[in-house]
């Protein structure tokens, strides 16, 4: 083999790997457990859905259940036995919650089915792409590296792929799964690579192996050899050497865009344990119903690796390995650099479980205080990324998430390297998963909101646009009113109540405040003496369980005249924060308007107002004074307005009604002219 | 947070080893000190170091901190030690006393204590008291070996002094190039202290308790600019090596500069937040009336930190090329 050029990648760490502790025994081929325990959901991406019912009795390598959309992938039965339960069940999984499971007591027999779901294919070369990833998809391949992603997606990459790389790093410590499968059953995994060379149509296969594997690294090199496409390159021990991203760098030089995948770069990364499970799929018809597991740890008497049937529980294979030296202090599956903490190891193995870890007591890190951060920069300089974590944590910490996804927050890989060399013990990755998560659910709660706002605004605007249909039209009629009492100084007495007039001799100044609801209302008034009177009301008057959304400001503000001037302005608003508002006055004069609005017919049928609602005037000597009462309601809405010219004040109030039950408050104000 | 997930492995550092390796660093520079100018400082030293510690439990047990576990980290002990180390040896005993209290209660605790400060407690201590005891804190001690029954003087010019008086007289560097204080390259005692700061500056590099940009960036800075005028005119601009050893450079270069709260964190703001420094260091010793300028350009570019962190951050794995920063 050739010396290959590697690149390396930034930053990482050399870590106490404690690996030896599980290499000491070859693979053992753990037996039926009495239980088997089957998530149907192990893999990324949607569940499958259950084909079997309680009571079934189920043969080894009967599909359980079906994918339910496309990334999704099925579950078969481990062993023969039958279906005693379909239910939620606690799964390993970091949320540490509950989902569905199918439950099978097993019989002993491990009977297979009589023909296998699908032909074992003899030869290979033979099937198309379209035919092999059809296969892999019915055997229920999920990435048996970690992260279980369903197989057959990445098979079918829909562009042409340079270099398919298998990730034989296995840079976590304690975990050596992949590393007995490659020094055993190399054989099976060129095999499975030749299968997915085919399925993606690659030139050439890397596998990248640490360098503290030589004996996988032999045994692959020793098979590889019938394959000129295939080639093993050993590449430096150093943590997380095994992150696809890094083992790319490290071997071809190129880094997967940000928010990409390697197929962006022409690549395709799968586990060795991948390449073997495609392998028996295809040739053997074998659907995924085992895999490697490193049972390990200080807490386990004889750390070791098994050949174990997926859904086995985790106590079964830790009773297989010698069962426990001491109570485990902390049970982890995966790896103690980004494997998740256990409740119980009552669990079940599923297609990503790699490593069952059962550490002693003080083995792993206590739960100490975190000192402050000193910004001492450790962190950076190992961050396989180039991130800042130092200030990823103050953004995090701070709750200034945007700041935090700014400074590249989501192409952190959660690796731990940071936390690792903290010397102030923060757990920095745990900042960053809570950041994370609280982006996405801050980004799905602006979705829905943005949803909202649109569907609001959108009947805002309709209810606006009939509004002012009708408007238009009531002032059309006003017009032609208005031209008939020409010039005629005489105030109009409303005829429902709640009209007040007030007229002042000299520089008169008049309030009204005219309010009305059906069910009391207030109507607050204010007279000045001298030249200045202002008054204003507002009456709002609500829908209770529109109140809360609402939420227009209750009553608007005042101003004051300067010289002989008031002015007032009622402002009554709407449900829906519509009504605009207005006063301006020229010289002396002051105007008010208020506009209240309708609300829709079903809405207030019940509510009151006199039918016609109130018009106030105000008239003064001298000067003309004229009033201008706009009234609009649909069904009982005042809207008084009145201006005058010399030194009148007009308060005009604006009272709305509202359903009867519903209403809320009255504001009255009567601000005071210093003066 | 307590931690609930990844990673679980043990952790090695703290900060406590941190300040501890700061603290060893600083033993040859201090025994050398002792041994050419007296045992003066370590008065300073227990004085300065004994108040910080003091009033930072004192502090902390106000705020409601968890006392063992904030004195642990002896970070309080290494302000002292450092502000100590900037005092004149022979400065009354109230100075390193004063001048600890303002170190930890301005310099450290009104941000937030350990971690919050965005300057340098030691030498905003150290400023505060040059301003406001200008007399007693440039008045420094003469060389007196312990080897030499008898000292030559109680105080003496330091070379930085020297120089300024001297250029100021219209003397050249040539000329006074022989005086006593200039010692062998830039002050007589002095310059063998500045090569011990630089031997446990080198131990902590190795130690990765520093990391080499903030020094390197630093003695750079003030390298190049003395070089550039040293060029122009030798006789009225001193030389790289003089500015190097003289002073506070390289205790400023190892120990102070790379205070890592107060200072730039990212890679290359690191280093160009060290160039800044070693210039406006240099600028101060030429044009300003100060005796050294360390403690001022540390903390005119612990001012500046965030924002070179901001424009210098790194390119991030799978990121563009030329990408916007931010």
């Amino acid at each position: 083999m050739s010396l290959m050029k590697l690149f390396g990648f930034r930053g990482g760490l050399h870590l106490d790997y404690r690996k030896a502790l599980s290499t000491q025994q070859p693979i053992r081929v753990a037996p039926v457990p009495p239980q088997l325990i089957l998530p149907l959901s192990q893999h990324a991406g949607a569940p499958a859905k259950p084909v079997v019912k309680v009571g079934d009795r189920v043969l080894r390598g009967q599909t359980l259940a079906q994918p339910d959309g496309y990334v999704s992938v099925p579950v078969h039965a481990s062993s023969s036995g039958t279906v005693v339960a379909i239910e939620p069940r606690p799964i390993p999984h970091v949320s540490g919650l509950m989902a569905p499971c199918i439950v099978i007591d097993t019989d002993g027999l491990d009977q297979a089915l009589p023909e296998p779901e699908w032909t074992p294919v003899e030869d290979v070369q033979a099937l198309s792409p379209q035919a092999l990833r059809d296969l892999v998809r019915r055997a229920g391949i999920a990435g048996l590296g970690g992260a279980g992603f369903p197989s057959f997606i990445k098979l079918s990459p829909g562009r042409p792929v340079e270099t398919l790389i298998i990730n034989g790093a296995e840079c976590e410590p304690y975990i050596t799964c992949d590393q007995l499968l490659m020094a055993e059953r190399a054989d099976e995994i060129v095999s499975g690579v030749q299968v997915i060379l085919q399925a993606i149509g690659a030139p050439h296969c890397i596998i990248g192996i640490e360098d503290n594997k030589p004996a996988a690294i032999a045994a692959l090199r020793q098979a590889a050899q019938r394959d000129a496409r295939i080639r093993v390159a050993v590449v430096p021990t150093r943590y997380p050497q095994g992150g696809e991203k890094q083992l790319i760098q490290a071997l071809t030089g190129l880094e997967v865009p940000s928010e990409g995948l390697p197929l962006d770069i022409g690549l395709v990364v799968h586990n060795p344990g991948t390449a073997r499970a495609v392998w028996r799929a295809v040739r053997y018809a074998e659907p995924l119903i085992s895999r490697i597991v490193t049972v390990t740890g200080g807490a386990v008497a004889q750390p070791q690796n098994f050949e174990a049937r997926i859904g086995t529980p985790m106590r079964f294979l830790i009773d297989l390995a010698g069962g426990y030296v001491q109570a485990p202090g902390r049970l982890l599956m995966g790896g103690p650099m980004m494997g998740f903490a256990l409740p119980s190891d009552t669990l079940p193995l599923i297609k990503s479980t790699n490593c069952v870890l059962a550490a002693a007591p003080g083995e792993l890190r206590p739960d100490d205080d975190a000192m402050p951060c000193i910004r001492c920069g450790a962190c950076q300089e190992v961050c396989p990324i180039n991130l800042l974590p130092q200030q990823l944590y103050w953004h995090a910490r701070g709750k200034e998430y945007e700041q935090a996804r700014e400074l590249n927050l989501f192409d952190c890989i959660e690796c731990g390297c940071c936390a690792q060399v903290c010397p102030s013990h923060i757990p920095l990755v745990q900042y960053y998963r809570h950041a994370k998560t609280e982006i996405w659910a801050g980004d799905r709660d602006q979705r829905k909101a943005d949803l909202a706002r649109e569907r609001h605004e959108a009947r805002q605007a309709r209810i606006e646009r009939e509004e002012r249909e009708k408007e238009e039209a009531r002032a059309r009629k006003k017009a032609q009113l208005a031209a008939r009492k020409a010039e005629t100084p005489t105030a109009e007495a409303p005829p429902a109540a709640a009209g007040a007039a007030a007229a002042g001799s000299d520089p008169v100044a008049a309030a009204i405040a005219a309010a009305r609801a059906k069910k009391a209302q207030a109507a607050p008034s204010a007279n000045a003496d001298d030249p200045v009177a202002r008054a204003m009301a507002a009456a709002q008057a609500r829908k209770a369980e529109r109140e809360a959304g609402s939420a227009s400001p209750a009553a608007p503000a005042t101003t004051g005249g300067d010289d002989p001037v008031t002015r007032a302005i009622a402002a009554a608003q709407a449900k829906k924060a519509q009504a605009a508002p207005s006063a301006g006055a020229d010289d002396p004069v002051a105007r008010a308007m208020a506009a209240a609005q309708a609300r829709k017919a079903e809405r207030q049928a019940g509510s009151a107002g006199p039918a016609a609602a109130a018009a106030p005037t105000a008239a003064t000597d001298d000067p003309v004074a004229r009033a201008i009462a706009a009234a609009q309601a649909k069904k009982a809405q005042a809207a008084p307005a009145a201006g005058a010219d010399d030194a009148v004040a007009l308060a005009i109030a604006a009272a709305k009604a509202r359903k009867a039950a519903r209403d809320e408050a009255v504001i009255g104000k009567d601000p005071t002219d210093p003066t | 947070m307590k931690r609930l997930s990844s990673p679980f492995l043990p952790i090695a550092p703290s900060v406590a080893g941190v300040m501890r390796d700061v603290l060893i660093a600083l033993v040859p520079g201090i025994a050398v000190y002792v041994l050419l100018f007296g045992p003066g400082v370590l008065l300073n030293i227990v004085l300065a170091a004994t108040t910080c510690v003091l009033v930072e439990a004192l502090v902390l047990r106000w705020r409601g901190k968890p006392l063992g576990l904030f004195l642990r980290d002896s970070s309080a002990l290494v302000t002292g030690v450092l502000l100590a180390l900037a005092l004149p040896a022979i400065a009354p005993w109230w100075v390193a006393v004063v001048g600890a209290l303002i170190a930890m209660l301005l310099g450290k605790h009104v941000y937030g204590g350990l971690g919050y400060n965005p300057f340098n407690p030691a030498m905003v201590a150290y400023v505060v008291l040059l301003i406001s005891f200008p007399v007693q804190m440039t008045a420094w001690p003469g060389l007196q070996p312990l080897w030499q029954a008898a000292p030559d003087a109680l105080s003496g010019a330091t070379a930085l002094d020297h120089v300024r008086t001297q250029l100021g007289l219209q003397r050249t560097l040539s000329e006074i190039g022989s005086d006593a204080p200039l010692g062998l390259v830039a002050g007589a005692g002095w310059e063998w202290i500045a090569l011990a700061w630089l031997g446990g500056g080198l131990f902590m590099l190795a130690r990765k308790t520093i990391r080499w940009q903030i020094p390197v960036g630093l003695l750079l800075g003030i390298g190049l600019i003395s070089l550039l005028f040293w060029a122009y005119d030798g006789d009225r601009y001193a030389s790289p090596l003089f500015h190097w050893f003289s002073g506070a450079t390289l205790l400023g270069a190892f120990f102070i500069a790379t205070d890592p709260v107060s200072a730039a964190t990212t890679p290359r703001g690191r280093l160009l937040y060290g160039f800044a420094i070693g210039v406006v260091i240099y600028v101060i010793r030429t044009w300003g009336g100060y005796p050294d300028g360390v403690a001022f350009a540390v903390l005119l570019l612990n001012i500046c930190a965030p924002t070179i962190d901001r424009y210098t951050q790194p390119r991030v794995y799978g990121q563009r090329r030329g990408a916007p920063d931010a």
